[in-house]
This record gives C-alpha cells, sequence and structure tokens, in this order.
C-alpha cells in the first residue's frame, strides 16, 4: 500500500533545482493542490515539463512568475503571455517540442526505450541537431527520452495500493508522465479500499505511483 | 475577414469529408467545418487532447472539467465516441490512422510546404499538435484566407517562414479558391463565386494550373 499524505508532505523532498513532470493539459487534469503545495515551499531553479501552462496565474505560470523556474519544456507556451515574456528576458530557457514527440519521449523513458523515431519534424527547425536514421528507406528523427525527478499527476479515484481512474481527457499526460519518474505524486479526488476499484477500468496500473495525495474537487477549486 | 467567407470556406470543406471518417480540426476557421458536417454520414472528430467523438458544446451548467476540447473549452463526447490518453492520441495521428486535418496556416507554397507555427522575432506560442497532424493524417486540408491582413499572398512561391511541415498540404480552401497540391503543382479546381479567376491568380504568390473544368463554391 502507497503512502497517504498531505500535498506538503507530498513535496517535502522537492529541492532546489529539481525537474519535475507536471500532468494536464490547459486547465483539465491538473493536479493543482500539489502544485500550489510546490509553490509554498518556495523551492527554485526547477525544471518544469508539462505540455502547456495554463491561461491563468496559476499552478505553472505562478511558480514562473515568482521567478522559481529555470527551464521549461513542453509543448505550447502561448497562453499565457508571461512565459514568452520570461524567455526573451532571459530569465527562463524553454523548449519546445511537437506534442507527439514530447509525450512519446516521455513514455520511451517510461518504458525502458532508447528513444524515439518519429517522422514528425523532418524538414523543420525541429531536426536541427538532431541524428536522422534512415530505417528500411523511411527517414525519421531521433529523440532521446525524457525523464524526471519528480511526476505530480492528477486522478478521480485511486485504491490504496495505487491504481486508479482518470476521466475523460483528464488522463492526456498524466499516464506517461506516471512511468517516467522517481517519484510520482498522484493528486486524487478520492481513495477507495483494495477492491474497490474494477481492475479493468485502471487508467494508472498501481506499480507506477509513489504518494497518494487526496485532495477533494471542492478544495482543489476546480 | 467577415463570417461569410469563414462559413464558405467551412462548408466546402465538409463536402469533402466521406462517410465514416475520422477528422482532426484545428483552431480557428477549421472549427467551423463543425457545424456543416451533415448528420447520418458517421463522421466522427479527433480532439489531440484524448478523445474521438468531440460533441457540441455542453448546455451550461451540464460542463465538467474532465472534457475539454483541444482549445481547453467544456466539451461533450457523442455516442460512439472513446477516451484514451495523450501517448494513444499522436499514436492514432502519427500512426495514419486520422482520415483528414483541417489546419489554419501563415503560409503555404507550391510543393505543399506549411508554415503555420511561428513568425520568428515576432510570436512563438509553441508547437502543440500541428507537426504531427501535418505528418500523420492522410490527407492534409488548409482552412484559411486567401490573403493576410496587410493584403498579401499566403500561397506563396516557397514558404519564408519556419516550417510546419515539408510536403505534406494535399488540399488549400480559401475564401477565394479550392486548390489542390499535386507532384505538377497547384492545380486551381475551383473559384468562390463571387471572384474572378484574374482577381485568384494577381493574389497568389505561386504559379497556378488552372483546371479544364473550373468549378464554383
Amino acid at each position: 500500500m502507497k503512502p497517504v499524505l498531505t500535498p506538503e508532505k507530498a513535496v517535502e523532498n522537492i529541492k532546489d533545482g529539481a525537474s519535475v513532470m507536471v500532468g494536464g493539459f490547459i486547465s483539465c487534469g491538473r493536479p493543482s493542490a500539489v502544485l500550489e503545495a510546490l509553490f509554498e515551499k518556495g523551492v527554485k531553479n526547477l525544471t518544469i515539463i508539462s505540455n502547456d501552462t495554463e491561461k491563468e496565474e496559476t499552478g505553472i505560470v505562478k511558480l514562473v512568475m515568482a521567478g522559481r523556474v529555470s527551464k521549461f519544456i513542453g509543448s505550447y507556451i502561448g497562453l499565457n503571455r508571461i512565459m514568452g515574456e520570461k524567455m526573451r528576458s532571459g530569465e527562463l530557457k524553454i523548449e519546445l517540442s511537437p506534442q507527439g514527440t514530447f509525450v512519446e519521449r516521455i513514455r520511451a523513458a517510461g518504458a525502458g526505450l532508447g528513444g524515439v523515431l518519429t517522422p514528425t519534424g523532418l524538414g523543420t527547425a525541429i531536426e536541427e541537431g538532431k541524428e536522422v536514421m534512415n530505417i528500411d528507406g523511411r527517414r525519421f528523427l531521433l529523440e532521446k527520452p525524457l525523464r524526471a525527478d519528480f511526476a505530480i499527476v492528477k486522478a478521480k479515484k485511486a485504491d490504496k495500493y495505487g491504481n486508479a481512474f482518470a476521466p475523460g481527457s483528464s488522463k492526456n499526460f498524466n499516464v506517461a508522465m506516471a512511468m517516467a519518474a522517481d517519484c510520482v505524486i498522484l493528486e486524487t479526488e478520492e481513495i477507495v479500499e483494495p477492491g474497490k476499484m474494477d481492475p479493468e477500468k485502471v487508467t494508472f496500473p498501481c506499480v507506477f505511483i509513489d504518494l497518494l495525495v487526496p485532495v477533494s474537487r471542492a478544495k482543489a477549486g476546480g | 475577414m467577415d463570417d461569410s467567407k469563414r462559413t464558405r470556406i467551412a462548408r466546402r470543406i465538409a463536402k469533402e469529408l466521406p462517410e465514416n471518417s475520422i477528422v482532426n480540426l484545428g483552431i480557428g476557421i477549421p472549427t467551423l467545418v463543425t457545424d456543416f458536417i451533415p448528420e447520418g454520414k458517421g463522421i466522427l472528430l479527433h480532439s489531440e487532447n484524448g478523445f474521438i467523438g468531440l460533441g457540441p458544446a455542453p448546455a451550461p451548467g451540464k460542463e465538467t472539467p474532465d472534457l475539454v476540447n483541444a482549445g481547453g473549452h467544456p466539451a461533450s463526447i457523442l455516442p460512439g465516441g472513446c477516451c484514451f490518453d495523450s501517448s494513444m492520441s499522436f499514436a492514432i495521428i502519427r500512426g495514419k490512422h486520422l482520415d483528414f486535418t483541417i489546419l489554419g496556416a501563415l503560409e503555404v507554397d507550391e510543393e505543399g510546404n506549411l508554415a503555420n507555427y511561428t513568425i520568428p522575432g515576432k510570436f512563438i506560442p509553441g508547437i502543440g499538435g500541428a507537426m504531427d497532424l501535418s505528418v500523420g493524417a492522410k490527407k492534409v486540408v488548409i482552412a484559411m484566407e486567401h490573403v493576410n491582413k496587410h493584403g498579401e499572398p499566403k500561397i506563396v512561391k516557397r514558404c519564408s517562414l519556419p516550417l510546419t511541415a515539408a510536403r505534406e498540404v494535399d488540399l488549400i480552401v480559401t475564401d477565394m479558391a479550392f486548390i489542390r497540391v499535386t507532384p505538377r503543382g497547384l492545380v486551381l479546381e475551383e473559384i468562390a463565386e463571387d471572384t474572378t479567376l484574374e482577381e485568384v491568380i494577381k493574389h497568389t504568390g505561386a504559379k497556378l494550373q488552372v483546371a479544364e473544368k473550373l468549378g464554383r463554391f
């Protein structure tokens, strides 16, 4: 069974300079309460790995505004203009990937693979600095796996082993990220006893989850 | 560009979608295509953030934070829909399981190169799904204004802006023209009912071969 912690306790081991994956797509499937605890903790020089940032001055945007983030790796930064501003001022290093390449690099890391061969980005600026391989007459870009020290992911329901379910489009990047970090923190609206989760309806197999953080939806403000 | 021009583009594109096709619609003009997809054709919309069966915006009060479209707005899922994570979503995209992607553009050129994600020094919102969509979808349809806000052609000889994808565009549908990208170059197949061939050629920065039978839309 996995430890059940408050958001504050769950982020205890995240130190200055850590790399942190954050699940979610725009505002859907975001682990808001644990992100807020990360903000409150005050750690800085973070590398944040997330598809995008949300529009509002919350979550990742709030961390960036407070100068806690030195690098952002993702696929889209256009939702909040602070990202572009901090990039232009030199305060924030930004690495952008096509969205499919981004998620597959993370999945590859979690799946023990050495890399991803993808046609996406060939003939574009994405190709720069990367090896192009020819496999049976087709060209592919070699993209390396992407892993992190921590992953903060979101579910609706989890059992005490860490088997968890995320409905609708809230699965998004949470699933791959839960595979690719040394410590995976799962923010979940509900925790149930083993046996109360249908094994056929599991989004996150329990093996990937390290810490459980129950946060009711009302409390998370989502 | 006024609404009637946008809807003309959307209506014309909707006619291209065959029964039972799986289609991804980009933000902007492409989303208007939804309004013209006829019922009963079994056409399903794929949303890059993790589901097939994108339906209309839910009635107020019926939104759920767990189901949004690719723009982050509350969405509904239609009968026949299914949900999955982002890795699966992009496997569907990259693995050639989508029949059509309808995208906007800054520039398209004679070779079918597409530039739609950045204006260097000005506008770097990121990449999102556009590069995967252009490479993976079986047919890439561009829905855009024929000229930009300065009146300059958006269909050019060679893209000057950074490319989203090389040689992937199949069809270009603007408020003035319906153009097919072929190995021999751009073929003008139809022009809008309120314009002339001369106007279309004048506002196009690339060579257009005119189809023998030029249609109207």
